[in-house]
Order: C-alpha cells, then sequence, then structure tokens
C-alpha cells in the first residue's frame, strides 16, 4: 500500500479498515513532501505539527466512530489565500509575510468537520494574479510533470502538490480559471463551482464577484466528494447561495447516454494548440461513443471575455488590496516620513509587478472619466456573455472544450508578455463572468509528455451533469488503459 | 454694503441609527467600552472577512425616508467609497452612491414670517462609520480605536432650499423630531449622533444661478452652527465686495475662535473611484416590506399637537415643549394613562423636571424615573398625603435613581401630618415662642403670619400642610 498514491475515497476507506491510521497517513505525506518539495516548491508553509497533531485527534474520533465520512483521516493542502486561525497566510505575497489569521476561513471549516487534516499552504501566483505560479514573492512551484515547465496558476501550487503526491487532495480558488488551469498542466481534475456554492468567507478577495473555492484532486471521484463537503450555505456571505442538491458524490454514475454537449467554434479557433484540440476532441468523441449527442455552435462574445475580466477583476481587486496598508498587519517599511509615505513605501516594497499592474489598472477604469467607458461596459458584456450561455444552454446540457490554448510553458516565457499570458485565459474566464461551473479532466498529453486538459462548463447548479460526464469519461479512458 | 445678497443653504447631515449591533456584522454599537473590544474581523477588516447588513439599519432608513415623503428606490446597492486613512480598516467605506435608498422627498417648516415651507430632501443613504483616531503626543504615535468602525448611519442630503440661519435650525429640529419619533436614533448633536455639514454660497438678490458653495465641517451645536453660517455668509460677501471670488473648499469651523479656515480644495479633492460593492447583493424592497414598516410608523409631532390640543386640557406652551423631545412625550401619555390629571403631569414636567434636566445637563432620553412612580407622586401630593415641599424633595431623589415614591415616604416618614391636636399643639407653641411677629400680624403685617407658618413647618419637619398651618394660626391668633 502507497498511501501517497492513494486518492482519498481509497485512503479513508483504508484508514476506516484499519489498515492504515490517520497518523501514518499524515507521516507519509509529510515525508514525501519533505523529500520532494525542494524540487517542486509546492508550499509556502508546511504544518507538521499541526497536521500530527489533528491527524491523531481524527483517528481518535475515526475509531470512536464519530468521523465516518470519506475525507477523514484524509491529510489536505490549501491555497495560501484560505485563512486559517493561527497559521500563516501570505498569498505568497511579501505584504502578508507575517500574516496569521485570527479565524479560519468558513470552507476550511467545512473541511475539518469533515475530518480532514491540514498539512500546509500552498504556493500561488501572488493574491491569485497571474496564470503561471511565478508572481509568487516565494519562487515559482514547477510542474512535476516537467520541472522546465510551470504548473499554471494562480492555483499552482495545490495542482503541483496533488500531481506530486505531496497531499492526496487540494483546495484551490478560481476567479478566471486558477483551479482549471493548473488543473490542466499538471493532469489533475479541478472543479469551479456555481458562484456562490462554497462560502468565500474567509477567502482572500481578489475578484470577488467572480472568486470560487474548489478542489483539485486525483480523480473525478475525490473531485465530487470534496466538493460535497466544502459547499455549504453561509450567512457571513451574502452572495452565498442557499442549495439542497449538493449532494455531488450521487453524480458519480457512468452514464451520458443522451446528454447533449455543445462544443463552441470559438474555441477551436486561432490560437489553439493542435495536439491540444485533438486530444479534446478525441475526448468528445468518447463521450460520443457512450451515447452522448456532441454538436458544434457558435457561442460568440468570446474574444471579449478578456478585456471585460481584466477590467472587472483588476477594479475589484483594487479595492480588495486597498486594506493592506502595513497599519494593521503584514509588511510595513522600516523608514518612512509621515502617514502617506508609509502608505506608499509599504505598498510599494510589499506588492509584487504584476499586483500593482493589475491595482493600477483597476484604480484606472473606476477613475472618475473613465468609469463609464471602462468598467461599466464591461458589466454589460458580461451580462451579454452570460446571455450567450443561457442561449446556448438552451441546447446543450454541457458545453466542452479545452482548458487552455497550449500545455504548461516553460518557467520564464510568460512573464515576459503579460498580454500573452492574460490571452491564455481565454476559454476559462468567461465561465467566472457568468458564474457557471466548470470542471477539467486530464484527456492525455501531447508530445512533450505534458498533460491536456479537457473542460466541461454546465449552466448554473449543474454541477452534477460535469461530474457525471467527467467520471464517465474516466472510466471510460482508464479501461482502455 | 450697496448690493443685497441672498445666503443659500443646503446641508448633509449624518445621524447614527440606533441599532444594537454594527451596520455589517453582529458587534455591539454600545458607546464607551474600552478601545477595540466591539471589533471583529469584519470591523477591522481583516483580510476574507465579508459584510452582511443588518436589515433593522434598512428598516430605520426606509422608515425615515417615508416620513421624510421620499421615493423609496425598491432596487438599491451598496458601493465602495475608496480613500486611504488609519480609521477606515478596508481603506473604502461601504456607502451608496448610484442608487441610494430614498431619493425626492422633502420636510416641511416654519419660516421666521410664519409661513410654511417645503425643504427638500436630495438623498438619504445608508453607510458605515469610521474608527476613531487617538494622537498619543506624549508618545507621539497614533492609535486606532474601531470601535465605532461599522456603526450604521444614514445621511441625509438637502437640496440648496435654505435661506437663513433660522431656517436650518428649524429644518436639523425637523428631522431630529422626526428621527427621534421614530426611534431611529437620539440625534445629540453635542455627542455626534447627529452630525450637520452646511453647504453655502451667497448671491445678489434676484440672480438666477448659484454662487460657489463652501462645505463647512465640524458644527457640534445649534450655536455652532448659526455662528458659522453667519460667519460664512460674511466672509464670502466681504470676497466678492473686495473683488475677489469664492473657492470650491471644505473649511473646519473652530468655535472657540469663531472662524473657519480652509481644510482642502476642489482641486485636490479626492478621486474615491465608487463602485458598487461586489460582496453585498443587491437590496430589493418587496411591496410587503414596505407595507409592514408603514404600518409600524409612529403619530409624528404634527399629529400628536393636534391630538393633545383634543385630548387634554393643557396650554399651547406646555403642549409645544413636552412634543418637542419624544421621551418627554412619551412620559406625559404613560403618566396620564396611570390615571394622573394631565395638566398635573404636564406641571411637573414643565416645572421640576425641565429644571433639573438644566441644572443637572440631563437629556430627556437619559431621565431615569417611571411613569408609574411619577403618577404615585402626584397621587401622593393630591390626596394631600405630602406636601408640595415634601414632593419636590422626593421627585429629586426620583429623578437621580427611579425610586418608588410611596415606600420612600413611608420609610422616610414624610407624609403630612394630619393630626388636628397635633398640629394646635405645635401651632401654639410657636405663637407662644415669637410674640414679635404674633404682634406683628395683629397690627395688620400680612406678611408676618409667613414667618410663624415656616417656623411651624420647621418644628413639624416639614411634614405639615402648609395650609392646614395657615388656616389654623389664623384661627388661633
Amino acid at each position: 500500500m502507497n498511501i501517497t498514491d492513494m486518492t482519498a475515497v481509497q485512503l479513508s476507506a483504508a484508514i476506516r479498515a484499519g489498515e492504515t491510521t490517520a497518523v501514518e497517513a499524515a507521516e507519509a505525506v509529510l515525508a514525501k513532501i519533505e523529500e520532494e518539495d525542494k524540487k517542486y516548491n509546492c508550499y509556502v508553509t508546511v504544518d507538521r505539527e499541526g497536521a500530527l497533531a489533528q491527524a491523531k485527534k481524527v483517528q481518535a474520533q475515526i475509531e470512536a466512530g464519530e468521523l465516518t465520512g470519506p475525507l477523514a483521516g484524509v491529510p489536505v493542502a490549501l491555497k495560501d489565500n484560505l485563512c486559517t486561525e493561527g497559521l500563516l497566510t501570505t498569498c505568497s505575497s511579501k505584504i502578508l509575510h507575517n500574516f496569521v489569521p485570527t479565524y479560519t476561513a468558513e470552507a476550511v471549516k467545512n473541511l475539518v468537520r469533515a475530518g480532514a487534516v491540514i498539512l500546509g499552504k500552498t504556493n500561488m501566483d501572488e493574491f491569485a494574479m497571474g496564470s503561471t505560479t511565478e508572481t509568487s514573492a516565494y519562487g515559482p512551484t514547477k510542474n512535476p510533470r516537467n520541472t522546465d515547465h510551470v504548473p499554471g496558476g494562480s492555483s499552482g501550487g495545490s495542482a503541483a502538490a496533488v500531481a506530486a503526491g505531496e497531499c492526496v487532495y487540494a483546495i484551490g480558488s478560481d476567479t478566471g480559471g486558477s483551479i482549471r488551469q493548473p488543473a490542466s498542466y499538471c493532469g489533475v481534475v479541478g472543479m469551479k463551482p456555481t458562484y456562490g456554492t462554497v462560502s468565500r468567507y474567509g477567502l482572500i478577495a481578489y475578484g470577488s464577484s467572480l472568486d470560487q473555492i474548489g478542489p483539485l484532486a486525483k480523480d473525478v471521484t475525490d473531485c465530487a466528494t470534496v466538493l460535497e463537503a466544502l459547499a455549504s450555505h453561509d450567512r457571513k456571505d451574502s452572495t452565498s447561495i442557499a442549495r439542497d442538491d449538493t449532494n455531488f458524490t450521487a453524480a458519480l454514475t457512468e452514464d451520458v447516454k443522451g446528454l447533449r454537449i455543445g462544443i463552441p467554434n470559438d474555441y477551436l479557433g486561432e490560437g489553439l494548440d493542435d495536439e491540444v484540440k485533438e486530444a479534446v476532441l478525441q475526448a468528445a468523441k468518447v463521450l460520443e461513443e457512450k451515447g452522448a449527442v456532441v454538436e458544434r455552435f457558435d457561442l460568440s462574445l468570446v474574444e471579449y471575455a478578456i478585456p471585460a475580466y481584466y477590467t472587472i477583476a483588476a477594479a475589484e481587486a483594487s479595492s480588495n488590496l486597498e486594506r493592506f496598508d502595513g497599519i494593521k498587519y503584514g509588511y510595513r517599511t522600516e523608514e518612512y516620513a509621515g502617514l502617506h509615505n508609509m502608505y506608499k513605501k509599504s505598498r510599494s516594497e510589499g506588492f509584487g509587478e504584476e499586483v500593482k499592474r493589475r491595482i493600477m489598472l483597476g484604480s484606472f477604469v473606476l477613475s472618475s472619466g473613465y468609469y463609464d467607458a471602462y468598467y461599466l461596459k464591461a458589466l454589460k458584456v458580461k451580462a451579454l456573455i452570460k446571455k450567450a450561455f443561457d442561449e446556448a444552454f438552451a441546447k446543450y446540457d454541457i458545453i466542452l472544450g479545452p482548458v487552455a490554448p497550449t500545455t504548461a510553458p516553460k518557467l520564464g516565457e510568460s512573464l515576459a508578455d503579460p498580454i500573452r499570458m492574460y490571452l491564455g485565459d481565454i476559454y476559462t474566464i468567461a465561465v467566472n463572468l457568468a458564474g457557471l461551473p466548470g470542471i477539467s479532466v486530464p484527456c492525455g498529453q501531447d508530445s512533450k509528455g505534458l498533460p491536456v486538459g479537457l473542460q466541461l462548463i454546465g449552466d448554473c447548479f449543474q454541477e452534477k451533469k460535469l461530474i457525471r460526464a467527467a467520471y464517465s469519461y474516466e472510466q471510460e479512458v482508464c479501461r482502455h488503459e | 454694503m450697496s448690493k443685497q445678497y441672498e445666503t443659500v443653504i443646503g446641508l448633509e447631515v449624518h445621524v447614527e441609527l440606533a441599532t444594537k449591533t454594527k451596520i455589517f456584522c453582529g458587534c455591539s454599537t454600545a458607546f464607551g467600552a474600552e478601545p477595540n473590544t466591539q471589533t471583529c474581523p469584519v470591523c477591522t477588516g481583516m483580510p476574507g472577512s465579508l459584510p452582511v447588513l443588518n436589515k433593522q439599519v434598512l428598516e430605520y432608513a426606509i422608515a425615515v425616508g417615508l416620513a421624510t415623503n421620499c421615493d423609496i428606490t425598491r432596487y438599491a446597492k451598496f458601493d465602495r467609497k475608496n480613500y486611504f486613512y488609519p480609521d477606515n480598516p478596508q481603506n473604502y467605506q461601504i456607502s451608496q452612491l448610484y442608487l441610494p435608498i430614498c431619493r425626492n422627498g422633502g420636510v416641511e417648516i416654519e419660516t421666521a414670517e410664519g409661513g410654511i415651507k417645503t425643504v427638500g430632501i436630495h438623498e438619504i443613504h445608508m453607510e458605515e462609520d469610521a474608527g476613531k483616531l487617538i494622537h498619543d503626543e506624549w508618545e507621539d504615535c497614533s492609535l486606532v480605536d474601531y470601535n465605532r468602525s461599522g456603526v450604521p448611519l444614514i445621511e441625509i442630503v438637502s437640496e440648496p432650499d435654505m435661506r437663513s440661519a433660522e431656517e436650518v435650525i428649524a429644518y436639523l429640529e425637523k428631522l431630529r423630531l422626526v428621527i427621534q419619533y421614530l426611534g431611529a436614533s437620539d440625534c445629540k448633536l453635542q455627542e455626534g449622533s447627529m452630525r450637520a455639514d452646511v453647504n453655502l454660497s451667497v448671491r445678489e438678490v434676484g440672480a438666477e444661478t448659484f454662487g460657489t458653495r463652501t462645505e463647512m465641517k465640524n458644527l457640534n451645536s445649534f450655536k455652532a452652527i448659526t455662528r458659522a453660517i453667519e460667519g460664512e455668509r460674511e466672509r464670502q460677501i466681504d470676497l466678492i465686495e473686495s473683488g475677489e471670488s469664492v473657492v470650491q473648499e471644505t473649511r473646519r469651523w473652530d468655535d472657540a475662535k469663531g472662524e473657519s479656515y480652509a481644510m482642502r480644495s476642489k482641486e485636490d479633492a479626492q478621486d474615491y473611484r465608487y463602485f458598487p460593492d461586489p460582496d453585498l447583493t443587491p437590496i430589493s424592497v418587496s411591496e410587503e416590506m414596505l407595507a409592514e414598516i408603514r404600518a409600524k410608523q409612529p403619530e409624528f409631532r404634527t399629529e400628536k399637537r393636534k391630538r393633545y390640543k383634543e385630548e387634554f386640557d393643557i396650554p399651547d406652551y406646555d403642549i409645544e415643549i413636552i412634543t418637542g423631545e419624544k421621551p418627554l412625550a412619551d412620559l406625559f401619555e404613560a403618566t396620564v394613562a396611570f390615571g394622573s390629571q394631565p395638566k398635573k403631569v404636564s406641571n411637573w414636567l414643565m416645572g421640576e423636571t425641565l429644571r433639573l434636566m438644566k441644572e443637572r445637563e440631563v437629556d430627556a432620553s437619559d431621565l431615569c424615573f417611571s411613569p408609574e412612580n411619577l403618577a404615585k407622586l402626584i397621587a401622593l401630593t393630591e390626596s394631600r398625603a405630602i406636601n408640595s415641599s415634601v414632593a419636590k424633595e422626593v421627585f429629586e431623589v426620583m429623578f437621580e435613581k427611579d425610586i418608588d415614591p410611596e415606600k420612600y415616604v413611608e420609610e422616610k416618614g414624610l407624609k403630612t401630618v394630619n393630626d388636628e391636636g397635633a398640629l394646635k399643639k405645635v401651632v401654639e407653641e410657636v405663637i407662644a415662642a415669637n410674640p414679635q411677629s404674633v404682634e406683628d400680624y395683629r397690627n395688620g403685617k400680612e406678611k408676618a403670619i409667613g414667618f410663624l407658618v415656616g417656623q411651624t413647618m420647621k418644628a413639624m419637619k416639614g411634614k405639615a400642610d402648609p395650609g392646614a398651618v395657615n388656616r389654623m394660626l389664623k384661627e388661633l391668633l
């Protein structure tokens, strides 16, 4: 039995059966981190002591029959933008280099209630701004499939930790593709649920109207299992939705008969790597062979998603990040002359380049005289994109396409050309703008051996359809392998 | 000054709402606690925390809007006002710019000439208060107390409809009473639960366009407001007369010096980069909610005055004073409900109550004696169980601490001695001991009897009915 190769569902079953314990599981994964993380840099903080203490406690609860669920005793890695009481939470930024939250994020509490053992906090693009995990103040994370390449981002540390066996599953956040894209680059399953499904209370905000927490896992079963534990209606989050259909594991059935799948022509056009395209269309064929009805269609407006997204997300971020001022917590410059100078120096020294770029962009689009031309226009585009999806979902149960135009780029290639990096988000961001659920499932690899991700997009609250299709595809592929 | 000038004034009034908890979290709004003890991740701007609207704030804002004849915005939103300052933990204030909860209202005020004038209300919006900065000069540092951070406010923005300090005061009084009657705030200018910023410009009488306006801050009393308006009017006229122009700026009033100074001009006005707060869902006000709030609206002062006139036989002057403070009106009605005669109740409120309030600087909202005990006290005097000076003495105790006057009178043995024999004995002693006064009285000096009454009361330790003493003295002399 190799614990670090097991899925969460397998591991928790083994713990319940007495074949191993939560403590042994934590120790095995911690040993793996010890051994491998120098290579990948998945973690900003590893909480060895906390994890072992929690594992011991959970083991006792499992033995007492108090914890019986599929996540009890299973070690998890959390993206470093989720607040954890008493445990350093940096957002991979220098400005929060010493920030220890006084409370725990609601989604994390839900996991802890399910018996999760928190290993530590994973590396990310600073404040989730980036697509490669290279904007982290604590160095880039490397793709475990090929360390010359990035793991994607911004939840790159979480995706890489899952791929490297440095955790059993991980939690990320997705504002414009930040779960799905790194999942795709690292060859794991990642899901962004419908906006409002998982409480954002305790998630350090980037773009509040777009941010959603979600799982990164080794397979679709774990993905559904973790999402089921994460989801809850939280009165502390005004945007949280009361849903009675979050028993996502009920959708783990191999049945796509009659499922209507639409492939937007817009998602197969210029800029898409041929090998990625081939892998995605091959996956569509698998689903078609299993009984799904697959069609091409025109989604339209996709090209407007990127400017709209970078306008809205940057606007919200420019305001959300104002609280990091060196007054109450976090980094404060050493020498300053007066309040204004303290703000200026603390923020200039504390934030990295990409964050500053987006703060400036966001401040600009909200400034007087430009608000209508940029911010309001972006909101109109957002509404039109939602409408285009509504029309598509009148015809299809699921929209299928690639997660990203290419496989993982090499380290250092992306930051030199931010616009090109932004364009890489083209297939994921419309989903956030429309508040829809989306899942990334591995669908083969390119000639360099880098993983390709298949993206399935559903209408609001239709996660179960996505899980059903993703699970069906995964089972079929497993049989062939 | 050859030309005639007209003053044009509009007000921005901030009112602290009397909710138990803050606008976006469950922390207490109670005043006077140790610094930073009424705080949580939300009102201290901790990363990851999120606001949730306190429904009571919305209800109060709508109630004030309805009472001031506003249109209630059925689909309202909160916006973020972005600016950096340490008392503002998120460095943005959650307020309303684009879709405020109330718009297009107005209230009627009485003008100096006795006419009625409407002051328009442009809008009323909800927002959160900031924390408090404390500058420690001894240690040369600044500290922040976030207890006030997130206390709910409404801002009432008037149209530039006022033309004099008197009209401004009348408008503020009107707002204060409406809000106080609603129970939405105690509206104390001195304590900052009501704050008014004055926008003022002058123009030649008959001019059609407005002059350049200034905004005056730091006005903590009606007197300060009046002085500031007069001072600013003169300052602007002087500028114009001497060929200079008024600069659009924010000024701070120094009431001790009786002058204002510029804080910031329009040129360095900040760009607040307002945008809808994505953490708060839009507010939709349903028909049911509106109907519910409407049904709960209290009887306001105008109706109360009318009703008092019809129902109670008390002077108009008393009605003005009593309805001028909601707590006094409540006290009056409740005491009458306990069976006291309205005029007697009014006398106690207009006399001793107002006297002690002034002497001890107590606000009507802080009066502690219960209507039940006031009714008992009135009953005690009516039945002549105690005399009026004992009653006043007892009332002073009640004013400090809401005691039961019946018990108090019993315990302290303050009841009037109604034993004719005992009284007669004391009166005879007083007559015997004061032959000079007795002689003066018999020689026609009516006043001398007053001295004898006083001596008798003293001998009786105040527990006699002065009327009875007077009668007996006359009888025996």
